[in-house]
């Protein structure tokens, strides 16, 4: 077959697999709120169609918010009234219940083919004033990642920082076991709706990785019966693969402009961290120890690589600037197992696997700056945490009830949700960037 | 003397065995040494597998030699033949061989050293625990060390290819010690024969 009508072929079936919504939603199920955190109210969007209203935009907003830890939403119940109009809202009764800021809207039927009009408003009760307010036309399918948008403002206004409730993620689904088990990619919205399968095999699929224009995603395919990195278009499903040297070809991480791909590579012999020239197909050696190092990430400014090694004895965390300057500096030491590292995007936080005193594996933050590590998930095998892209939360894999799970934390560790599939696992969480 | 016989006699049947085996090379080492030709640019000195001229060959002494050996060419087919034990255990974080799998590595290492076009690969797992990353690694360490023993015993590094895949590949669902006992593990794979996995 020719090269491009291969191109072709794979194109085709990618498509097909994302038009083909065979993949299980994840169901979330919010599991701890942050208690003292900014008092809210959600009101339920008024809806002036036949039948059931598109969505819960309102209970959308309401999920968004509590999940990231910086609000604590007002139970349905407790509201004393449900505006659906400016002219409605009354600010002294929500003062009375310390509430903060109420959001109020609307759905309509559009007059002229299917879709809905949305409107929204957001006020400060003690100011007594609207923030923010907007007006939107959507599609039949459109109405979820809308309320999500609204969320995105909501959290904004408040906050003064960006909301990361429009962003994606990436993650890998299994199902059966034996010769019956598959291996797929997923790519879905943050709270695991919309997913779509971007690869299916028989072998195993690891360590996904999203590039900074979220429109490629790097990941371990065993597809050939011994692993290679490839790296993906998310949307045409075309392909190509860029390290395949003996040994290992693992765990891939981009640097911040996109070019260049960290790895880990043994075919020199041990597990060493390697930057990976994508234009140039050129690996560059950066560690050299005699242990076992692995899962490279890039710090924001593109100079270092924060990476797990074994060469003190157990699993650490280091880092080494990407120009070898200087030898790798050991950062984290409470604890005898600490792995499999992410950096915040404003590089003050690490979040890593911490095994406990008790032998349970945990997700910790690290604080750069006070040194200071905090425990943030309760689970037994957690793993994998990837930052959001604001930085406010973490996703990660867990256990529950023997299956795996995503568990979705704050970053101070104040509020918690699950996300879940009917069968099988999920595991190994990519958070995908800002979509602009 | 003997074992100079039988080095000889080895050494001929390693030379003739590549010779007639050539062609027969599995396509991925072909594609595995294209892609490392590519790397050489890097000026890493890149060094691929297959190139070993049965560096670490040499013959067994009858102490050495476990019970049965030599095998028969067709031992690995064989369910009931001493070859058929494929699996080496690991205690925990750990990928040193322990002594009670001298035995199987040695049998093993047997039948390469005596059908040198007879490849094998090895696959290093870890259990469920700690980091997915970590584990390729850990895998990958004790997949070394079944082949560093494999060599010691005769067996030769161009006919091995170790490979890990960390806790990805269970042999035992379940998320306890006795599961955890049984994923640690290095198996002994014949590509080439209707053998496990």
């Amino acid at each position: 077959m020719q090269p491009s009508r291969m191109f072709h072929a794979l194109a085709a079936l990618a498509l097909l697999a994302l038009s083909t919504p065979a993949a299980a939603v994840l169901q979330i199920e919010i599991t701890e709120g942050a208690a003292g955190a900014r008092p809210i109210a959600v009101v339920p969007f008024g809806w002036a169609g036949e039948g059931d209203p598109p969505e819960d935009i309102a209970g959308l907003i309401s999920n968004d918010l509590t999940r990231s830890g910086q609000f604590e939403p007002m139970n349905r119940e407790d509201h004393v009234s449900q505006p659906t109009r400016a002219d409605e809202v009354r600010f002294g009764n929500w003062r009375t219940l310390g509430v903060d800021h109420v959001v109020i809207g609307r759905v309509e039927p559009l007059n002229d083919g299917p879709g809905y009009n949305v409107r929204f408003q957001l006020f400060d009760v003690a100011r007594q004033e609207q923030v923010a307010g907007y007006s939107y036309e959507v599609g039949r399918n459109g109405v979820r990642s809308l309320a999500h948008e609204i969320s995105d403002v909501v959290y904004e206004e408040i906050t003064g920082e960006r909301g990361a409730f429009s962003t994606r993620i990436a993650y890998v689904a299994v199902q059966g076991s034996g010769d019956q088990r598959r291996y797929t990619l997923q790519v879905s919205d943050y709270d695991g709706f919309n997913p779509r399968t971007i690869l299916t095999s028989r072998d195993p699929v690891m360590s996904p990785a999203w590039a900074p224009d979220g429109e490629r995603l790097a990941y371990v395919s065993f597809e050939e019966g011994r692993p290679a990195i490839y790296v993906q278009r998310v949307v045409s499903g075309r392909r190509e693969k860029v390290s395949s040297r003996a040994g290992i070809n693992g765990a891939p991480a981009w640097s911040p402009d996109g070019e260049r791909l960290a790895v880990t590579l043994s075919y020199e012999g041990n597990p060493e961290i390697y930057v990976l020239d994508l234009a140039r197909d050129q690996a560059r050696r950066i560690t050299r120890s005699g242990g076992i190092d692995t899962s490279p990430v890039w710090t924001p400014d593109g100079e270092n690589l924060i990476f797990t090694s074994d060469r003190s004895g157990g699993p650490q965390i280091y880092s080494i600037p990407v120009d070898r300057s200087e030898r790798a500096r050991r950062l984290t030491f409470e604890g005898n197992y600490n792995a499999d590292p992410d950096v915040s995007p404003d590089g003050e936080r690490l979040t890593f696997v911490h095994r406990m005193q008790n032998g349970r594996f945990r997700i910790a933050v690290l604080d750069r700056g006070s040194e200071l590590m905090r425990v943030v998930s309760e689970g037994q095998l957690d793993e994998s945490p990837t930052f959001a892209p604001n930085g406010r939360m973490i996703l990660f894999a867990t256990d529950h009830r023997g299956r795996g799970v995503l568990g979705s934390v704050s970053t101070d560790g104040r509020a918690a949700a699950r996300l879940s599939q009917s069968q099988g696992d999920v595991r190994e969480p990519a958070w995908g960037p800002f979509r602009d | 003397m003997q074992s100079t016989i039988r080095a000889i006699a080895l050494l001929m049947f390693l030379v003739l065995a590549g010779c007639a085996t050539a062609p027969q090379e599995p396509t991925e080492t072909t594609t595995e040494e294209a892609d490392s030709g590519a790397d050489t640019d890097t000026g890493t000195g890149a060094e691929t597998d297959g190139m070993g001229e049965e560096d670490g060959a040499r013959t067994l002494t009858a102490e050495e030699c476990p019970p049965d050996c030599p095998f028969s060419r067709d031992a690995i087919d064989d369910s009931s033949s001493l070859l058929a034990d494929r699996t080496i255990y690991f205690e925990f974080d750990s990928s040193s061989v322990q002594e009670k799998f001298m035995d199987v590595i040695q049998r093993h290492a047997a039948y390469l050293a005596e059908y040198s076009d007879v490849d094998v690969r090895l696959e290093g797992h870890t259990d469920e625990r700690g980091s997915r990353e970590y584990n390729v690694g850990l895998g990958s360490r004790r997949a070394d060390a079944v082949s560093r023993l494999l060599q010691a015993y005769g067996a030769s590094s161009g006919q091995i290819e170790a490979i890990s895949y960390g806790e990805e590949v269970p042999a035992v669902e379940g998320h306890n010690e006795e599961a955890w006992d049984k994923n640690r593990r290095v198996e002994i794979v014949y590509p080439a024969s209707g053998g496990s996995n």
